[in-house]
């Protein structure tokens, strides 16, 4: 087979495992930013912090990272059922949510950094489990089990939620709450406590997001800060809040992301991101699937 | 006080401030001082667009590097003059370059002015979130960029040999302490004359309420507008000098995140709704973080500042600025 | 009928699937006084709203003063003369309550006259507006503090501060008590009275029907009647949109 062809399609297939791994990293922001319009910057922070427990279970213990984030899920929902309280407190309810809110995000999102930076260093760190370093050839195709079974969980993940999402009452009230507050009162439920549990769910999913980072390649604290335009790149192209057009338009970025770095080096990855970003906010801000 | 007043005074102090520090005889507080005044310039930027307009730019970071890559970029041209042009073009060229740093000043500016100009047409007219989110990538796409272009050292970094000795102001550090305060007094007038115009009042009502703002007859895109190319060029220009103060520019250095949230952190610290906020916030958390940086670490200086953001944006929404004026209210009441 | 100072023709906006406007046609002869109603969700506002230029209508089009608007921003149309209020007063919260109203003379009337209004000017003509909505001794407050009429009256104040020749007055009496909105009333008739033509859109038929020399009933989007508020009222479609909803 041809050389060239044989790189673009295993790019290709590299791609839309990333980009599954991506959908799970994106989840949380389709919820809080797509859904309850809460801009939570830091949201990468978070799952960087999923990435070092996931390692610290690791190292110590040798539990799977998945094992573990998926028993991190309770602690991730309280901190950001409390994160999502001193929002509420402090900005959301006193309509200060923009300027201030944003910049409250933005220093729980360098604070962050700063304190694992302090804990950790500036060391590479990663996880060891028996699936990571091995792939399934197929044909002439390569299937990495270091991205095929984050990719594979991910994918579970993002079914879960969306099936939460559309057939659950508060699934339902999580889709309406930022349209209208005022229906949900009228039916007796408190959108505060929606959005709470759905922030407290949006955080929950970095747990998982940590652990797969973590699995895929090695983390540093300042790594979150490369998926702060992937993650709003792809909740932006996927159409604002919702989940299929998350997993879609996360599957399209990591397939280009992919191409680009074989083909024209990893060093220009950074920039497709943004790049689509920027040109999707300019040409069709309501995305792909948006009217 | 009137605007020429304005100017008198800062030149006072800033003259006071500079001859000084002559008198102490220590360059190295010429350091120091150097980057404090570079937040007071980026505070200020920062705060003509956030704190008047309410539009959050988080990529304060890479306004910043388009100036400090401006000046890479004029140095390496005037190094390299008789590689790229022929002989009849090179000649001339060399009484030109290197070009003195007031002149990279400017183009810094210019160049940072029009970049802001292009994002802000680009997103502006989408919510404000969608702004600050765009000033981020911006940040990151141009990073990017830098770090593959070879021309002005790309990932391996640049380094800029400044001269050791400028007439009159003798160490080459005083003389870019001097630009830095001169840069100081244009951004603090300039907010100043913001402040006190009809730009002053129509920055206000977007902040406010975009929607009753062009009811009242205000062209909220065109200000906006305004308001990005301002800002964005007073960050570039107190990026400009950056190379000649470091010596080595590297991306890493240039789009050092710090830039961002200390120009955000230092406004809301401050005070955003006049331009004595920014002004007190960069002194405070500069002065702060030069201490800091000398006697702990600068890991936990930046933990201080992302602390101290956090701390005021819930506690003190109006910064210290709103609470001396609340205190200033309740004493003139008792 | 001399030419009217507001021609809307043939009208037409969509939300996605939903048909807000569907081709609506209005005249408004200058120093008329207009009354709006219809039902929730008829598209009044959003008619107000494709006027003012909040919204871009996607058929028809808007002609004011003999000029055609359409493509034109919100605050390009309010510096031509067509001023509104907001359903729910949108003050700006970071001014005293004469700064608010000073906001429409240095972006709106300095532009029309050509040039700045001196200080003088802009403090005389605040208090003027002020004293008319009996604001007066409420100039430096913040309009946080205001009560509910009196932000109403705030809305209409900076709305009249435009300049306007004609004002839209959107839903001003929500809420109001039995005199407050008698208040509301006489002052629109004022303002009509010295020569501003003015739209009035409203859910409290006392008061449309104490202002209106004319009546236009929008329903689901279409107009359905158009003419004096008394026949109007009797007409058989309107009292079906009514009592049918």
């Amino acid at each position: 087979m041809d050389l060239q062809l044989d790189l673009l399609i295993n790019a290709i297939i590299a791609g839309l495992l990333i980009g599954g791994f991506y959908a799970a990293v994106t989840a949380g922001i389709s919820i809080s930013f797509g859904m309850l319009d809460i801009v939570n910057i830091a949201h990468p922070a978070f799952i960087i912090l999923g990435s070092y427990i996931a390692y610290i279970v690791n190292a110590r213990l040798g539990i799977d990272p998945i094992v573990t984030s998926i028993v991190m899920l309770p602690a991730f929902y309280v901190l950001g059922a409390a994160v999502y309280q001193i929002y509420y407190q402090s900005f959301e309810k006193r309509g200060q949510e923009s300027l201030r809110g944003l910049a409250f995000f933005f220093g729980v999102l360098f604070v962050t950094e700063v304190c694992l930076l302090l804990v950790f260093g500036v060391d590479y760190r990663s996880v060891s489990a028996p699936y990571i370093g091995s792939s399934i050839s197929f044909a002439h195709m390569e299937f990495p089990l270091r991205l095929l079974v984050p990719c594979a969980v991910s994918l579970a993940m993002f079914a879960a939620l969306e099936i939460f999402l559309s057939r659950t009452f508060i699934g339902r009230a999580v889709m309406a709450v930022s349209q209208d507050p005022q229906a949900l009162r009228l039916m007796a439920v408190d959108p505060t406590r929606i959005k709470r549990i759905a922030f407290g769910i949006s955080i929950a999913t970095a747990s998982m997001a940590g652990a797969f980072l973590i699995i895929i390649q090695p983390v540093i604290p300042s790594v979150g800060r490369d998926y702060i335009g992937r993650i709003f790149a792809i909740c932006v192209l996927g159409g604002l809040g919702s989940l299929p057009g998350t997993l879609i338009a996360a599957l399209l970025l990591g397939v280009i992301e992919s191409i680009t770095s074989v083909f024209y080096g990893p060093s220009w990855a950074p920039a497709v991101s943004f790049g689509i970003l920027l040109l999707t906010l300019a040409v069709r801000p309501s995305g792909l699937l948006g009217r | 006080m009137r605007t020429p007043v304005f100017i008198l005074v800062q030149i006072a102090i800033a003259a006071a401030l500079y001859f000084s520090l002559r008198a102490i005889g220590n360059d190295y507080l010429f350091f120091l001082g150097y980057t404090v005044l570079q937040f007071v310039v980026l505070a200020t930027a920062w705060n003509i667009l956030g704190g008047y307009c309410g539009y959050v730019n988080f990529g304060s970071s890479g306004f910043f590097a388009i100036g400090v890559y401006t000046s890479v970029f004029l140095y390496t041209v005037g190094q390299s003059l008789d590689d790229l042009f022929p002989a009849s073009i090179a000649g001339p060229l060399h009484a030109i370059f290197p070009l003195p740093v007031p002149v990279d000043v400017v183009f810094g500016g210019i160049v940072a002015g029009l970049v802001g100009l292009g994002t802000g047409y680009l997103t502006l007219r989408l919510r404000g979130v969608f702004f600050a989110i765009a000033t981020l990538a911006l940040a990151i796409v141009l990073q990017t960029f830098v770090v593959n272009w070879s021309f002005v050292g790309g990932s391996r970094g640049a380094y800029i040999i400044p001269p050791d000795k400028v007439p009159v102001f003798g160490p080459y550090i005083e003389f870019l302490f001097a630009l830095m305060l001169a840069l100081v007094i244009i951004a603090l007038t300039t907010a100043r004359l913001i402040e006190r115009s009809r730009l002053g009042v129509g920055f206000a009502t977007i902040r406010d309420d975009e929607l009753a703002a062009e009811a009242c007859g205000v062209p909220t895109l065109k200000l906006k507008l305004i308001a990005t190319v301002l800002s964005g060029a007073l960050m570039g220009m107190a990026g400009a000098p950056f190379p000649f103060y470091i010596g080595y520019v590297e991306p890493g250095s240039a789009f050092d995140l710090s830039y961002a949230v200390n120009s955000i952190a230092m406004p809301m610290i401050g005070g955003t709704t006049s331009w004595v906020g920014p002004m007190i916030g960069a002194l405070l958390l500069g002065t702060l973080q030069q201490i800091a940086t000398v006697t702990i670490s600068s890991a936990v200086n930046l933990l201080i500042v992302g602390l101290l953001l956090i701390g005021f944006v819930i506690v003190a929404p109006n910064g210290i600025v709103g609470l001396w004026q609340g205190w200033m209210r309740k004493r003139s009441r008792a | 009928m001399s030419a009217p100072l507001l021609q809307v023709s043939q009208l037409g906006k969509r939300f996605g699937g939903f048909v807000a406007l569907d081709g609506v046609d209005l005249q408004v002869a200058p120093g008329e006084r207009v009354g709006l109603i219809g039902p929730n969700g008829s598209g009044k506002s959003t008619l107000v709203n494709c006027i003012c230029g909040t919204l871009h209508n996607e058929t028809g089009s808007v002609t004011f003063a003999g000029e055609t608007v359409d493509g034109m921003v919100a605050h390009e149309r309010t510096r031509r003369g067509l001023a509104r209020s907001f359903q729910l007063p949108r003050p700006f919260t970071s001014m005293t309550v004469a700064d608010n109203i000073r906001v429409p003379l240095l972006y709106t009337v300095a532009f029309r006259v050509g040039h700045h209004v001196t200080e003088a000017e802009a403090d005389e003509r605040c208090m003027e507006l002020l004293k008319l909505v009996a604001l007066d001794g409420k100039a430096a407050k913040n309009p946080r503090d205001l009560t509910q009429v009196e932000m109403r009256k705030l809305e209409l104040a900076r709305a009249m501060a435009a300049d306007p020749k004609l004002l839209i007055a959107d839903e001003s009496m929500a809420g109001l008590s039995h005199s407050e909105v008698e208040d509301i009333v006489a002052l629109l008739i004022r303002l009509n009275e010295s020569g501003i033509t003015i739209i009035m859109i409203e859910h409290l038929m006392r008061a449309v029907m104490a202002f209106s020399q004319r009546l236009v009933v929008l329903v689901s989007g279409k107009k359905i009647a158009d003419g004096k508020p008394d026949d109007v009222i009797k007409e058989r479609e309107v009292i079906g949109a009514y009592l049918g909803q």
